[in-house]
């Protein structure tokens, strides 16, 4: 038997009582209010000067089907070369060589600092500062040959998100714990091979939302690239309106589809999240 | 004979402040070495120039009779490349006071990561020994499981496995029972003595006075960067000549 001191009188026993439901009436009101908007404008849109059925027609079109592959193709590939520029700035950015962080912070400055369309269309235009492009004596070609709208495309989005990639990986790397570098130096690790076997996989954890979020913005990003001729879906939506003048109805085909392909890489994150969460324990 | 470490002359300053002050000290094949004084004395300092976690500003350390760090030539000192350094490194092994795991790698994950990674052993031979290791800190069933599945105590007994996989000649302790809950301190203490019953060579900065007075061969005390005094266990701890070792044990016994 415990023994317990005796309790004091006036307090009686709830443990039995059914918490109540709340009515929320508030949340009611804001509810009906934002359904009378929504109808208010779906309604305005149905009688507005928009033929869905050329929606209709046009969402599955082969050109805007070939479009949204080459906005995938062009957005994946940029985004490797950019996350492949953005590790490798980073850790420059963070090394004791003054040159090599010299040289990354003058990466990052020059490409965020100016416009990506301009970037585009320098890439694009290329030729007109350097006729012929090689290494001498071994291979060169006109610039105008190589430079086609999908390599201008390529670099210009891949090495302005480059730039953006680099500060994301850095805050990664400044977000692990000073005591993980020295446990990886203890056990005999050079610098390299700490950042690779111990710093990065720990930084990735971190780094996934905000890369998701470029990465995002970068497919969208890839609608600046119709300015250099790349056939991208935006591109491809022009050309059509150019030809049948259903401006808004091609520009709402577009717009599905980019919302598509956002709503699909949202899951997607999620899964590389949860990779890369191993080890963490859940609550945090 | 000769010591395992010489440390001769060591300085060290954090911009103003001096953290070490011409500090000399040997430590022998075998011997159990623990360095106490208050927070700020330099005794961490020490212990993390052993294996260049900190470079000293001046002075040399030796250990097994190679210079650490540097290679001395016609009266000057040449800094040792990064690559050197961290062979030099594998001679140590390292416990920390706040463990540090790897969190994203598994307790055994954690103990191969350095034989297979650095030392380049057999990934099979490499795991056959950390399960012997896990064995011998009384974790075998904690193998698969993340050091934030684990508590404070098997978390420092996993570390300790993760020093002795590299074979070191000497493991160093940074205050290992400094961030344990005080239910858990005794599991790693018991570990560390059992180590220290087997022979291998230990340098352990403590506040465990207890530990080093059944543990340790010698006893060091610092203050304020310099050694105090140092000698047998049982003569510094039990009656301390110098007035300040006194002070510092009155305070710390209570």
């Amino acid at each position: 038997m415990s023994r317990s001191e005796a309790l004091a009188d006036g307090f009686p026993d709830l443990s039995g009582h059914r918490i109540a439901r709340q009515a929320h009436w508030g949340r009611w009101l804001t509810a009906a209010i934002i359904v009378v908007i929504l109808l208010a404008i779906g309604r305005a849109f149905a009688r507005g000067q928009i033929e869905w059925s050329f929606v209709e027609r046009f969402i599955a079109a082969p050109v805007i089907l070939r479009g949204i592959v080459n906005t995938m193709v062009m957005a994946v590939a940029a985004m490797t070369l950019g996350i492949a520029l953005g590790v490798v700035v980073a850790i420059m950015r963070l090394s004791p060589n003054p040159v090599l962080r010299t040289v990354a912070a003058g990466y990052t400055w020059l490409f965020r600092g100016t416009p990506l369309i301009l970037q585009l269309l320098l890439w694009f235009n290329l030729a007109l500062v350097f006729p012929t492009i090689g290494i001498p004596g071994l291979w060169s070609a006109r610039a105008v040959d190589v430079m086609t709208p999908f390599l201008a495309a390529l670099l210009g989005l891949g090495i302005n998100q480059g730039a953006y990639t680099s500060e994301v990986m850095r805050a990664g790397l400044l977000s692990v714990d000073i005591g993980q570098y020295e446990a990886a130096q203890a056990i005999g690790m050079g610098r390299l091979q700490a950042l690779r076997r111990i710093i990065l996989p720990q930084a990735m954890r971190v780094v996934i939302p905000p890369l998701g979020n470029e990465f995002i913005g970068l497919v969208k990003a890839t609608s600046l690239a119709s300015v250099i001729q790349y056939p991208e879906v935006l591109h491809s939506a022009e050309n059509i309106y150019y030809a049948n003048s259903r401006v808004i109805e091609l520009l709402i085909v577009a717009g599905l589809w980019y919302l598509l392909v956002v709503s699909i890489l949202t899951p997607l994150q999620m899964l590389l999240e949860r990779r890369f969460a191993r080890g963490i324990a859940r609550s945090r | 004979m000769k010591p395992l470490v010489a440390i001769r002359q060591v300085s060290k300053h954090f911009g103003e402040f001096q953290a070490l002050k011409q500090v000399s000290l040997d430590v022998f094949e075998g011997e159990v070495v623990c360095l106490i004084g208050q927070s700020g004395s330099g005794k961490t300092t020490l212990l993390r120039c052993v294996n260049q976690l900190t470079s000293a500003d001046s002075g040399g350390i030796w250990l097994d009779g190679e210079l650490l760090g540097f290679r001395e030539q016609d009266g000057r000192l040449h800094r040792l490349s990064e690559r050197e350094i961290a062979r030099q490194r594998l001679a140590c092994g390292m416990v920390f006071q706040r463990f540090n795991l790897f969190p994203h790698m598994t307790a055994l994950e954690n103990i191969i990561e350095g034989p297979v990674q650095v030392q380049k052993r057999k990934p099979a031979e490499a795991r056959d020994a950390a399960m012997a290791l896990l064995r011998r800190v009384g974790l075998a069933d904690k193998a698969g499981s993340y050091p934030s599945q684990l508590s404070g105590g098997q978390q420092q007994r996993v570390a300790i496995a993760r020093a002795l996989a590299m074979t070191p000649r000497l493991v160093l302790f940074d205050e290992p029972t400094s961030a344990l809950d005080p239910e858990l301190v005794g599991e790693v203490l018991g570990v560390m003595k059992q180590l220290a019953t087997s022979g291998m060579t230990m340098l352990v900065v403590t506040h465990e006075l207890g530990f080093a007075r059944e543990v340790a061969d010698r006893v060091v005390y610092m203050d304020q960067g310099v050694i105090v005094e140092s000698g047998p266990a049982g003569e510094v701890l039990r009656a301390p000549r110098e007035a300040r070792t006194r002070a510092f044990l009155a305070a710390e016994v209570g």
